[in-house]
């Protein structure tokens, strides 16, 4: 995680409604000063309605929002100093790429020497040398897309925002990507809030983790944290792959409960989250690594492989249990193990958790 | 390869041979009259070349394609950035309202304009009742009329290309600027103004050349004083029998026409970074 020297950016209580529709429910955010921060979440969890709120292209139904010790809660978009990476990069297609990064300090009144030394520097950065002169609709789409962050980057802004900057590449290309920006990242050291739907772009980049759904942030945290301690069953799910058998909590003592997994035919006791009460849907967390195939008989539980997945390094078994449940095992053992086979399966307690169920 | 071509030359030919029976053997036959002048092929040229009256009907049919052009696309641009903008309803009826006149018969609306613009027509009468004027102002069988009637009928050549190429701008350039830092004005002026320009340039390609073929309109609003040169090359055949002189003031026009749109496609090729899209 990169050294914070302070808050970059404040919400507080920031909401946006459209008529009797909520688009997103009052929210709190404290971003530190060079932090990479990504709201992760699936189209209509409010991410993009965050994100415009921000940037200045939406007004607020309530709440505020500060850039470093500025309430820009009313500023328009154009007094904010921040930079906007849009999915479809939004390049003005009648320029050149020089011109394009021009255009932002051309707005500040930055003297002309000055404009052609940083439009120098902002196309080193992103390694694009020597094309300043060219028109942007002859850049390839990686090109284009480095040219819109250099754009944002260019005019220094407080905040950097991206709305699903790779949405537009094609897979090779987005793992490439994902890598330089990272490591852009680095090197300009901005607060950076990123937007996503694909949690594999989250871990890579991010230093922390907003996880959105139903217009709210559900939960805040590093992208060990959120894996290791989901806080309910749709962030579970969303972060990793993740077995999610409906469980029924019985009791809760101390951080630990027992719950009866009737897909397991089992009852188990296992941590738990805040929010598992007896009563309350839950569901138990069990991740395909965590789930081992036992090389004794008489222990855990009892399943037939349904099919094996040879994924290199590792295979995935797809299991059926007596209770008629399907769970995901991955893991380096089984190598001699088929279809059809009957096997019997184990976990270490401290690595299954307990999580409240939202709902699928 | 062989059995293709012959299948695009038997779609084609109905349409081939139609047109050029019935329109450019005529054609053809038509323009060559200019060059069968008793007193010499090129004589009609000649006698165009020094005619005053020839020379003043030319000037004017570009002064008056050109503020046509100007006007249109003074009215076009706003109406074309509504439509660009509206949704739903107001959409539709805004469409309509633009193409509404193209369905009319060109004569219907002209003689509707004599009607408005005549010397005790409601225009004259609502002019002397507001005070503008205490005596009826000539609009008819001038420039005035001529302008007021071409307007209204070019105005949809200029409104849908601007349309078109409004909507083609991606509202994110616009955000874009504004969040780089820039005012309205100059988002208008460095974004949405340049990006309109290929619609403005199609739109005022069609109406100038239009303009100047125009017959109907001209001829019925412009009386004697705004003569233009189909005005003239009618008035060659109908009047004077003369078809050699008809023949060349044909040629010349279509000579213009050309150079015109040789140009236009050289200005539009200059720019292509901007019709690219």
């Amino acid at each position: 995680m990169i050294e914070t020297t302070g808050l970059a950016l404040g919400l507080r209580g920031l909401t946006k409604r459209y008529g009797a529709v909520t688009a997103l429910e009052p929210t709190d955010l404290d971003i530190g000063a060079g932090e990479f921060l990504t709201l992760l979440g699936p189209s209509g969890s409010g991410k993009t309605t965050l994100l415009n709120l921000i940037a200045g292209y939406t007004d607020p139904s309530g709440g505020t929002i500060r850039i470093g010790d500025r309430d820009v809660t009313r500023t328009p978009a154009r007094h904010r100093n921040i930079g906007m990476v849009f999915q479809s990069y939004a390049l003005f297609p009648h320029m050149t790429v020089a011109q394009n990064l021009a255009y932002g300090l051309e707005a500040r009144r930055v003297p002309k020497p000055e404009i052609a030394r940083r439009v120098e520097a902002a196309l080193a950065l992103v390694q694009l040398e020597g094309y300043g002169t060219r028109g942007v609709q002859q850049m390839s789409g990686g090109q284009q897309q480095r040219v819109a962050v250099a754009r944002a980057l260019v005019i220094e802004p407080d905040v950097l925002l991206m709305d699903e900057p790779l949405g537009a590449l094609d897979r090779q290309l987005r793992r490439q990507v994902q890598v330089e920006l990272r490591r852009l990242h680095l090197k300009h050291g901005r607060t950076t809030i990123y937007v996503t739907h694909d949690q594999e772009e989250a871990l890579v980049l991010s230093d922390r983790i907003a996880v959105m759904g139903k217009g709210r942030i559900q939960q805040l945290g590093t992208a060990a944290e959120l894996y290791a301690r989901p806080a309910n069953s749709f962030i579970a799910g969303f972060i990793g792959e993740s077995n999610l058998p409906e469980a029924k909590v019985t009791e809760v003592t101390g951080g630990m409960a027992s719950a009866e997994v009737p897909a397991l035919g089992l009852t188990v006791r296992a941590p738990v989250m805040p929010g598992v009460a007896p009563g309350a849907p839950a569901r138990l967390m069990l991740r395909p690594e965590h789930l081992r195939i036992l090389p004794d008989a008489g222990e855990g539980i009892e399943a037939r492989i349904a099919e094996v997945i040879y994924l290199g390094e590792l295979t995935q078994f797809g299991l059926e249990t007596a209770g008629g449940a399907f769970l995901v095992a991955r893991g380096m053992e089984g190598r001699g193990l088929r279809q059809g086979d009957i096997v019997r399966l184990g976990w270490s307690p401290e690595e299954v958790l307990l999580v409240p169920d939202t709902g699928p | 390869m062989n059995g293709r071509r012959i299948e695009v030359l038997a779609l084609l030919a109905p349409a081939l041979i139609l047109t050029l029976v019935v329109f450019v053997l005529p054609l053809v036959r038509f323009l060559s009259l200019a060059f069968t002048a008793p007193e010499g092929t090129f004589a009609t040229f000649v006698a165009l070349a020094e005619s005053p009256v020839y020379r003043r009907v030319m000037l004017n049919s570009f002064v008056v394609a050109a503020v046509v052009t100007a006007i249109t696309a003074a009215l076009a641009w706003p109406l074309a950035y509504l439509l660009a903008r509206v949704r739903g309803l107001w959409f539709t009826l805004m469409i309509y309202g633009v193409l509404f006149p193209l369905w009319i018969s060109i004569l219907v609306r002209t003689y509707s304009w004599m009607l408005l613009l005549e010397r005790h027509g409601p225009v004259n009468r609502a002019i002397q009742a507001m005070g503008i004027s205490d005596t009826p102002l000539p609009l008819l069988f001038n420039h005035t009329g001529v302008l007021v009637g071409m307007v209204h009928v070019l105005l949809p050549y200029m409104v849908l290309p601007l349309y078109g190429a409004m909507r083609a701008i991606d509202p994110r350039l616009m955000q874009a600027s504004d969040g780089l830092g820039a005012g309205l004005w100059q988002s208008f002026r460095r974004i949405w103004l340049p990006l309109t320009l290929p619609g403005l340039a199609g739109g005022a390609t069609f109406v100038f050349l239009l303009s100047l073929g125009f017959y109907i309109t001209p001829a019925l609003l412009g009386g004697r004083t705004s003569i233009m040169l189909p005005t003239l090359i009618v008035a060659f055949i109908t009047e004077h029998f003369n078809w050699p002189m008809a023949a060349a003031a044909s040629i010349a026009l279509l000579a213009a026409v050309a150079v015109l749109m040789l140009a236009a496609t050289r200005f539009l090729k200059l720019d292509r970074g901007m019709f690219a899209r």
